[in-house]
């Protein structure tokens, strides 16, 4: 008879299997480590280092550990696994924080979530787990793998408030073989509930917020301090060519935005509708104006079945942000890469910056980062017709 | 989790406590009065902390009155770089002093050479046109590589110049004889857990007619030197470890053996690693080797999950490591310094725990090297 495949796929027994757990010190990853160490697994717990708190938070630079990575070696103790710290800070500030800062400077509104799992956390904490000889590396995400014959799939989290699977679009097949989300079934009470059953000092503790790096929200000052000659001064223009106003640089913008402008005296309210760096102007108008039903994406991954979406269009559901139900759109594979997304109706949330990520029903298939409009581009009368929402194939709901 | 037996390889960061150690201790746990104390509870305790203060001035070579207990070798080091700084016009330490004492001195730095030994020339130098007197600090042998450091001739220097001069002989205690008249130096600091004593215990030894000013105030302690009361248990122990020190280094010879022998299937099995000082004079039980390509995290991690201690230079509570201020005063490439893990032995040290080690260890320079 041979050995049965244990929780995390592997035909052999718990003990010998060794999972790699990141630890941030919070809730989730905290009850990982328990659960994988209560199934019988040799669980190994890896807390990064990715900034250093008291420099962030303005106070004195200091060499030590932060609330979390104590934490993390706490849970570790008590439930009696090593635990080691991984210093990433060169490669956190490199490939998350200074490309947040540039994202804004280009005006854009990115996501350093999805930086941060694609970098640090599925490429160099990814590695440190096989260096440590471990078979499988299991994070926190509430996300779902599932194993469908052989072959790893990504799928939405069971409890929708908590899915993050926008911020996993990134991950490549080879990733996926290897991460095992062991919380992509469970709600976050019922975490939290085993949290308290294994008596992990850190159920009381509260979800993380926002952007861990950004403490109090301020991003423009993270901006200002990692690229001090960032905030150039600009006009506010309304499309209709008006200058409307000055501004104190793009990276207090987003697209879409309507507080913060400091504008009064207009018939109607203004949004931002287009940011343009090259000049420094902010592009303001009515609600139908930052309505599109077509835009690029670049740096699009695929995990769906087949190399990729088709040219002649391959109809699918796409989240713009993370707090959006899926929309159906037509995806048209463009240059390698690169790929055009054509929605169903037109949406007034097209973010440069943002992911749009790509759903089969709750199946992740990939995603792409929304490039900046190069103008107003009116979508082709050809695309238009193409982006009929879908209705057969895959079972979309 | 298969586990292999510990096997204990970072005695340079702290040693086992000594059997001796232990049952000294034990005997005179109880013993709880304050030295200070009139009564025949004080006089007891008075009693136990002079005989470790013979024990250890006699470790040293020094005069039983010149052993100033304090909390440990950080303590020691503070109290020596503080409380000697008094009248002089400069302070200069060598590059590759623990931060304990580096953290007392401004810019100035005696160089060291590629071998990790101090540049007496470049001592010299600053000592003839830097300002007058000076205080200098160099260490005796040093913690990460196990470098041995040409003290008496330093303190030549020192004499010659007007300039006093403390070593930290934290890591040579219990590894190489320690005589405080023959190294001619002004205080001399030791901590006891390094050689099989307590943590928490440690002693700076300083010279006949040496003017210290105490940085710790309060009760007279200490001949004024040190405010608070003894740390009893600990200094018991120090006394029972310094007793210990002839055996210990009688064990030497039988450990520097296991060194030759290890670092001969590194140099073997893995040329591409780089052991540091192994020309010159070292503590017979440290090597501090490089193993490019694999960074010291992984190295540690890796043994720690082989069930091998070792250590990779001087983590932060955060874990972050930073290339090694010694190594890098010695002209590595930063890049290889952070590739490097010290691997230091000791008297319950066996063959077969070099045998772990090199079980563990080898693999990685195989993988690194593919």
């Amino acid at each position: 008879m041979s050995t049965p495949v244990n929780s995390m796929g592997f035909a052999k027994a718990p003990a010998d299997t060794r999972v790699v757990v990141a630890m941030s010190g919070g809730v989730d990853s905290s009850v990982v480590a328990a659960l994988l160490k209560s199934q019988g697994y040799d669980v190994v717990g890896l807390t990064m280092q990715l900034y250093d708190h008291g420099a962030m938070t303005a106070k004195s630079k200091t060499c030590c550990a932060g609330q979390d990575i104590y934490d993390a070696r706490r849970v570790s103790d008590m439930i009696g696994i090593p635990h080691y710290v991984v210093d990433y800070e060169t490669t956190f500030k490199a490939d998350v924080m200074d490309r947040f800062a540039d994202g804004y400077i280009h005006g854009e509104t990115p996501v350093p979530c999805v930086l941060c799992n694609q970098t640090v956390k599925f490429r160099d904490l990814l590695k440190a787990a096989k260096d440590l000889g471990a078979d499988a590396l299991a994070t926190g995400h509430y996300v779902q793998r599932i194993d469908n014959g052989g072959r790893a799939e990504l799928r939405q989290a069971i409890d929708p408030d908590r899915d993050q699977s926008y911020f996993l679009f990134t991950t490549t097949r080879a990733q996926l073989d290897f991460v095992r989300f062991p919380l992509g079934g469970l709600t976050k009470p019922e975490t939290r509930d085993l949290c308290i059953s294994f008596g992990l000092h850190v159920a009381a503790k509260p979800d993380s917020q926002d952007i861990c790096f950004v403490p109090n929200g301020d991003y423009a000052a993270v901006i200002r301090k990692l690229r001090p000659d960032a905030a150039q001064l600009g006009e506010i223009v309304h499309i209709d060519g008006r200058v409307l106003g000055k501004h104190e640089g793009v990276i207090h913008f987003t697209v879409g935005q309507r507080k913060g402008l400091g504008i009064g005296g207009e018939a109607e309210p203004l949004y931002v509708v287009r940011i343009e760096p090259d000049t420094g102007r902010v592009i303001a108008g009515p609600k139908e104006a930052l309505l599109r039903q077509s835009f690029a994406l670049h740096s699009v991954n695929w995990i769906g079945d087949g190399e990729g979406p088709s040219s002649e269009g391959t109809p699918v559901r796409v989240k713009l942000r993370n707090t959006h139900t899926p929309i159906a759109a037509t995806i048209f594979a463009d240059a390698p890469g690169s790929a055009r997304v054509v929605l169903g109706e037109p949406e007034a949330a097209v973010t440069p910056g943002q992911a749009c990520v790509f759903y089969d029903g709750a199946r992740v298939l990939g995603g792409g980062w929304i490039a900046r409009d190069k103008a107003d581009q009116p979508i082709p009368h050809n695309l238009r017709r193409q982006a009929q929402p879908p209705t057969v194939a895959g079972g979309l709901n | 989790m298969a586990h292999d037996p510990l096997c204990y390889l970072d005695y340079n960061a702290t040693a086992p406590v000594l059997p001796e150690v232990l049952s000294a201790v034990t005997a005179d746990i109880a013993c709880f009065g304050n030295p200070s104390s009139v009564h025949a509870a004080g006089r007891r305790a008075r009693a136990v902390v002079e005989d470790a203060r013979e024990a250890i001035a006699a470790m040293v070579n020094a005069s039983v009155q010149h052993v100033v207990f304090t909390s440990g070798g950080t303590e020691a080091n503070a109290l020596a770089m503080r409380g000697l700084a008094g009248g002089c016009a400069a302070v200069l330490a060598s590059a590759i002093e623990h931060p304990s004492v580096l953290a007392h001195v401004g810019e100035n730095r005696i160089a060291v050479d590629h071998n990790g030994i101090i540049d007496l020339a470049d001592l010299e130098r600053q000592l003839s046109t830097g300002p007058s007197p000076a205080l200098i600090a160099v260490m005796l042998a040093n913690n990460e590589t196990g470098i041995v450091q040409p003290v008496a001739q330093a303190a030549e220097l020192a004499r010659k110049y007007g300039a006093r001069i403390h070593c930290d002989a934290v890591q040579a205690a219990g590894k190489i004889p320690i005589d405080m008249r023959a190294l001619g130096v002004d205080s001399l600091s030791l901590s006891a857990h390094k050689f099989g004593g307590l943590k928490g215990a440690g002693a700076l030894v300083i010279r006949a007619g040496v003017d210290l000013a105490a940085d710790m105030l309060g009760g007279g302690q200490e001949r004024r030197r040190r405010a608070g009361t003894e740390n009893v248990p600990g200094i018991v122990g120090f006394g029972a470890a310094a007793r210990a020190v002839t055996k210990l280094l009688a064990n030497m010879p039988r450990i520097e053996g296991l060194r030759a022998d290890m670092e001969r299937f590194v140099s073997h099995s893995a040329p591409q690693a780089r052991i540091f000082g192994k020309d010159v004079e070292r503590l017979g039980n440290t090597m501090c080797v490089v193993l490019p390509g694999v960074s010291s995290e992984t190295q540690v991690m890796r043994l720690d999950l082989a069930g091998v201690a070792v250590s990779a230079g001087s983590a932060c509570s955060s874990g972050k490591i930073a290339p090694s201020h010694v190594l890098l005063a010695m002209g590595v490439d930063p890049a290889e310094a952070k590739s490097a893990i010290r691997v230091s032995l000791g008297w319950d040290t066996k063959p077969e725990d070099v045998m772990q080690f090199l079980k563990a260890w080898l693999p990685l320079a195989s993988s690194a090297a593919a």
